[in-house]
């Protein structure tokens, strides 16, 4: 019984195995979405393959962005590479540099005989993917910005009226909350994307010299100006008086939000998700605060989140899946859908339009913050934030702005500092890839 | 890391040799090479190949792919000397190990001595104590951090009651202590089971002649048990040094990466960071040839200076 029972499933194995390998190329795709954003790209790929019948996607959870950047990378040196692989903003400038190892998008969509309009994605998203010669290198997938995420119910309890807009106003309502007896009046997740490259875009002054890096490797380090001093010495008096709660590096105090524990917080606006599936309470998006005082703010927030490159050494026939791919995610539809679901940027301005009229903005209050903020024309000091060895960039202003939070050092001492050690990792950069 | 695996497993086969007092004499050439071969041949290739490619990628400067790589000698090194930051983490290293060593040996022998004056329910205490070795150092990190976690952790909330305001994220006393309390609670399995064993070997007629003398136990301790353990503790020192040097980048990681600032960033969790998340392999490497050269070092310095004070 049981033998004929295996002979009858490696016979039906057999049977569909040539039909099946001979008809379908697979297309592999190591992405970071885990948890509900998994399913979501789960569910992208069935789409596509059930879309058409030339071409598998196959996509595969490589834990977080570094460890599937890492995982990519050592199966590129092992000549394994997978064909798209999902890589995190601040590791943009690395990708852009290994011009071996990648196929930009231009190029992709040309191996795949696809017209490419690259004037339909939302501007300051795609631009953000574009080498100075115009040709986009990686494909927008998931774009997130910073905004402002309030507690609705906790504000109105200490009696809070107005949502904060402003630094000054932050200040005041977590001076409220404070006496209200919340212990955690306001937060701040991805401090250094947060308070300084969103904050030097969203009051349009640079980051980094050169356009924020996106100009050229010979880039060095400017949020050392007295605005971001001023910046960094109010969080500290906030921080000093109980107002500005520390919570951690990189997300960890997104959880102490959706907790309730802390009232407001500044961080992802692809936080919205979660919010909506965990949080026990009212809560609201805003945009980013900033200094009234300063002119020309605000101006526009910056990207975070990811892109989709695909990886050279591939058989020239897979490139027109992966184009097809792109081609599919790009659909009006297809990105409005994504859109809605996740909290991410809208892809295309046809996507952004599409939800418009859809009323989901009016139905769902807040979710156009994020668009309003990045959907403006950019200035050269706004546009992007590009560098390379942007991870340890983003850990030394992790470690320097501990010493603020812990008062050991003052905002200016910890933003000199900062800049000096983050000049010399471009400067290593730029050595490395013959800038 | 290969060499000194190597110079451990040499060591302990001298040892016994010597112990037991047995010298075999081969006739032909090429029978002792023979036998020794498949441990020869695990130790190239598991510990020298990796190190020799660590030696050779650590005077290169490539790219993240490996698509372009030049050779730069000693710049990447050249580099670690001028940061200050590098240079700081040294000193915290030594703290790190100092205190996961010390801690680590004492309580487990702690431990060891009273598991052994246990006779009712021996084997369920000892197997308890033995679990914590089973868990990864990442969960370690993680389950201390929920623990010690402000306002909602079990320990934190203690702490509060009696006024302590516990926060590792920026206070580097804090933090210090949490990743020590991790690696070392890790730890003490390991070094329990090789206390108990050691303490099971001890003939039990010394001690009791030594309480028929009248010693006390406290006595009987430092002056027959401490004394007889002295090979086992020795071992354990080795190992524990370079378990605090190698294996604990994942508890780093999971509890405070490194902060506040760079004050619980030891030389091993910069390697992993440098070399895994920041993709600079160049400098990672550069960073473990220092760290093997240094454990090295201190193993060599061990041997030569502690094994004197080691009766077998």
């Amino acid at each position: 019984m049981k033998y004929r029972f295996a002979a009858a499933a490696l016979a039906t194995f057999a049977a569909g195995l040539p039909f099946s390998s001979q008809a379908q190329t697979e297309i592999q795709w190591w992405h970071s979405m885990g948890g509900a954003l998994g399913e979501w790209v789960n569910d992208q790929a069935k789409d596509f393959n059930a879309s058409q019948k030339d071409y598998k996607v196959v996509p595969t959870f490589k834990g977080s962005y570094d460890e599937s950047m890492t995982a990519a990378i050592a199966a590129f040196r092992a000549g394994n590479a997978p064909h798209i692989l999902q890589v995190f903003e601040v590791g943009t400038a690395t990708m852009m540099a290994s011009k071996q190892a990648i196929v930009p998008v231009t190029e992709v969509m040309k191996k795949a005989g696809i017209k490419f309009d690259a004037g339909a994605y939302v501007p300051a998203v795609a631009g953000y993917y574009t080498a100075p010669s115009g040709d986009m290198l990686s494909f927008p997938f998931n774009s997130s910005t910073t905004v402002f995420h309030y507690n609705k119910d906790a504000l109105k309890a200490a009696g809070v009226d107005a949502i904060p807009t402003t630094w000054p106003e932050v200040a005041l309502a977590a001076a409220k909350l404070k006496a209200n007896g919340h212990k955690c009046p306001f937060t701040t997740s991805w401090v250094s994307w947060t308070q300084l490259e969103s904050f030097s875009a969203w009051h349009n002054v640079e980051f980094a010299s050169k356009s924020n890096g996106m100009k050229g490797l010979d880039t060095r380090l400017t949020f050392n100006t007295p605005l971001h001093v001023r910046h960094i010495e109010n969080l500290a008096n906030m921080a000093k008086q109980g107002l500005f709660v520390y919570k951690g590096r990189g997300n960890l105090a997104d959880a102490t939000f959706v907790s309730g524990e802390c009232a407001m917080m500044t961080g992802s606006s692809a936080l919205y998700g979660n919010i909506k599936r965990n949080a026990k309470f009212g809560a609201g998006i805003g945009a980013l605060p900033y200094y009234p005082d300063v002119p020309g703010s605000p101006q526009n927030t910056v990207i975070g989140g990811a892109s989709l490159w695909a990886m050279s050494g591939k058989p020239a026939g897979d490139y027109k899946g992966v184009g097809q791919f792109y081609a599919f995610l790009s659909q009006p539809a297809e990105a409005a859908k994504s859109h809605q679901r996740t909290g991410y940027l809208p892809l295309t301005k046809a996507s952004y339009e599409m939800t418009e009229k859809s009323n989901f903005y009016r139905d769902n209050p807040g979710t156009d913050v994020s668009v309003t903020q990045m959907i403006r024309k950019t200035t050269d000091k706004s546009r992007g934030i590009r560098l390379g060895n942007f991870v340890q960039i983003r850990a030394i202003n992790d470690e320097e702005l501990e010493q603020v939070w812990a008062g050991k050092k003052s905002a200016k001492e910890a933003l000199d500092t900062a800049v000096k050690r983050g000049n010399e990792q471009l400067e290593r950069f730029q050595k490395a890839n013959k800038g | 890391m290969g060499l000194v695996s190597y110079l451990i497993n040499s060591k302990i086969f001298i040892e016994e040799s010597t112990e037991l007092e047995k010298r075999v004499l081969f006739k032909s050439a090429w029978l002792p090479w023979a036998l020794v071969a498949p441990q020869l041949l695990i130790v190239l290739v598991f510990f020298f190949w990796p190190a020799s490619q660590a030696v050779w990628q650590s005077v290169l400067s490539e790219d993240a792919f490996g698509t372009s790589s030049e050779f730069v000698g000693m710049l990447n090194f050249s580099r670690l000397w001028a940061d200050s930051t590098y240079l700081n983490s040294f000193k915290v290293t030594a703290i790190f190990s100092v205190l996961v060593a010390g801690c680590g040996l004492a309580i487990a022998l702690l431990l060891a001595v009273m598991a052994n004056g246990v006779i009712r329910g021996a084997g369920t205490y000892k197997t308890l104590l033995i679990w914590p070795y089973a868990v990864a150092p990442v969960v370690a990190g993680v389950l201390w951090v929920f623990m010690f976690s402000s306002p909602m952790g079990v320990i934190s909330f203690a702490l509060q009651s009696v006024g302590i305001e516990w926060n590792h994220l920026l206070n580097s006393t804090h933090a210090m202590t949490l990743i020590v309390i991790a690696a070392v609670w890790k730890q003490i399995s390991y070094n329990f089971l090789f206390f108990l064993a050691g303490l099971q070997s001890i003939p039990k007629s010394l001690l009791e002649a030594a309480a028929i003398d009248g010693a006390s136990p406290a006595r009987r301790f430092w002056t027959i048990v401490f004394p007889l353990l002295t090979p086992t503790t020795f071992f354990l020192l080795v190992i524990n040094v370079i378990y605090a040097f190698f294996d604990t980048f994942g508890i780093v990681d999971a509890a405070t990466q490194g902060g506040p600032g760079k004050d619980t960033a030891i030389l091993v969790y910069k390697v992993y960071f440098d070399g895994f998340k920041a993709m600079d392999i160049g400098s990672s490497a550069a960073q473990s040839v220092v760290l093997m050269v240094i454990v090295i070092a201190l193993t060599v310095l061990q041997f030569r200076f502690i094994e004197k004070k080691v009766n077998y």
